[in-house]
């Protein structure tokens, strides 16, 4: 429980904590201007090895490589980056059971003003529920320390991929 | 090294793999993309733990065997991509420049075709693109077309010894991959995660 004299923590210090709980030391991502405030913590952060991508595709496959060879891995990034990863997630991270974990800033949805964004953002739990991949969306920061690390935990314990998706609930989304 | 791509011996991808797997004596980690370049790897030395077969996501072999790499900076990592399957993914390039991956070697197997599909010409041989001058101009200075065997495995061999990242580039034939992998990926994972976990 959180005292009156300790503010709660904002949500990127939580997410941030949860991936050190859980020996996440890997983070590439594709930037986002939501994800702004913990892809710069995980910078500041001598624990983390973080790096901005070309492409979401290959931000899985080094998170894949780096987690086969002991280093465990999230990626970041946004809604419309997620779109371009069934393949990627089909034959590499769901054949062959590897837990990378993901982290969406979701954008489409609570006021988006872009029609493309929009479109893209419908089709992201479906496609992760076509592929069998757990995701929970983060709305409230109460429960974000807990899902966050349920979410992580599960994924490394039964070598699957999970997402996390960032609501704009949480995050405030892009203003 | 060669600079440029007059002059190149079209080699044989089969036959250089197992020139690879002949020069490893570290349990370098060795990333085969998908098709033809993960068969011969196959065929090669199928009983290597520390290989690894992908069956799809067509141009991630340089950025899992970059992933390999960051996570164990002692071992020294390969990928073995095709032309058509990095021309997906340019763009990896520039961010295995940019980390400075001084373990990994991308070796670039140039056919021009996309041989698995039935041996359609790739825009990049249409279009006379240098797929070496891509890598360097990415910021891999350390990458050289072979010109033949001789110079592939002095490419190697620096690879193996100097700090990279490193890409060889080798204009081959179009001889197909003579042996499939099985299509097991879980325990190509767990095998290669196995061997992965063994110190270098």
């Amino acid at each position: 429980m959180t005292s009156p004299a300790e503010p709660a923590r904002p949500w990127h210090a939580i997410l941030r904590q949860a991936f050190k709980d859980h020996g996440v030391r890997l983070v590439p991502y594709v930037p986002d201007n939501v994800l702004r405030p913990l892809i710069e913590g995980i910078h500041a952060d001598p624990f983390f090895t973080a790096f901005a991508c070309a492409r979401e595709e290959e931000a899985i496959g080094i998170a894949t490589g780096a987690t086969m060879a002991g280093m465990r891995g999230a990626v970041l990034m946004q809604t419309s980056g997620f779109a371009t990863l069934p393949n990627v997630l089909a034959s590499l991270v769901v054949a062959c059971q590897v837990p990378v974990v993901m982290v969406v800033s979701e954008r489409g949805t609570m006021g988006e003003f872009n029609p493309g964004q929009a479109i893209v953002c419908r089709t992201m739990r479906p496609i992760l529920d076509s592929l069998g991949v757990e995701h929970h969306t983060l709305t409230r920061l109460d429960e974000a320390a807990f899902v966050a690390d349920r979410t992580i935990r599960q994924a490394f314990a039964t070598r699957w991929p999970a997402c996390l998706i960032l609501s704009p609930l949480l995050t405030g989304g892009r203003k | 090294m060669t600079e440029t791509t007059e002059n190149l011996h079209v080699m044989n991808r089969a036959a250089l793999t197992r020139r690879l797997l002949a020069a490893l004596r570290n349990r370098e980690a060795v990333i085969g993309g998908i098709g033809n370049s993960n068969w011969d790897l196959w065929a090669a030395d199928r009983t290597r733990g520390e290989n690894f077969y992908m069956l799809g996501s067509m141009g991630l072999a340089a950025p899992i065997a970059m992933g390999v790499a960051i996570a164990q900076p002692r071992r020294r990592v390969f990928a073995l991509e095709g032309d058509g399957s990095l021309l997906m993914q340019l763009g990896c390039l520039s961010t295995i420049a940019a980390q400075r991956v001084r373990n990994l070697c991308v070796i670039v197997w140039d056919n021009g075709i996309y041989q698995i599909t039935g041996g359609q010409e790739t825009p990049a041989h249409a279009a006379g693109t240098d797929i070496v001058a891509i890598a360097r101009a990415s910021g891999i200075a350390s990458a050289a077309w072979a010109a033949d065997e001789a110079e592939f495995d002095a490419l190697v061999a620096r690879a193996l010894s100097t700090d990279g990242p490193h890409l060889i580039g080798v204009k081959i034939d179009a001889e197909p991959g003579r042996e499939q992998t099985d299509r097991d990926p879980i325990r190509f994972r767990e095998s290669f995660m196995r061997a992965m976990a063994e110190p270098v």
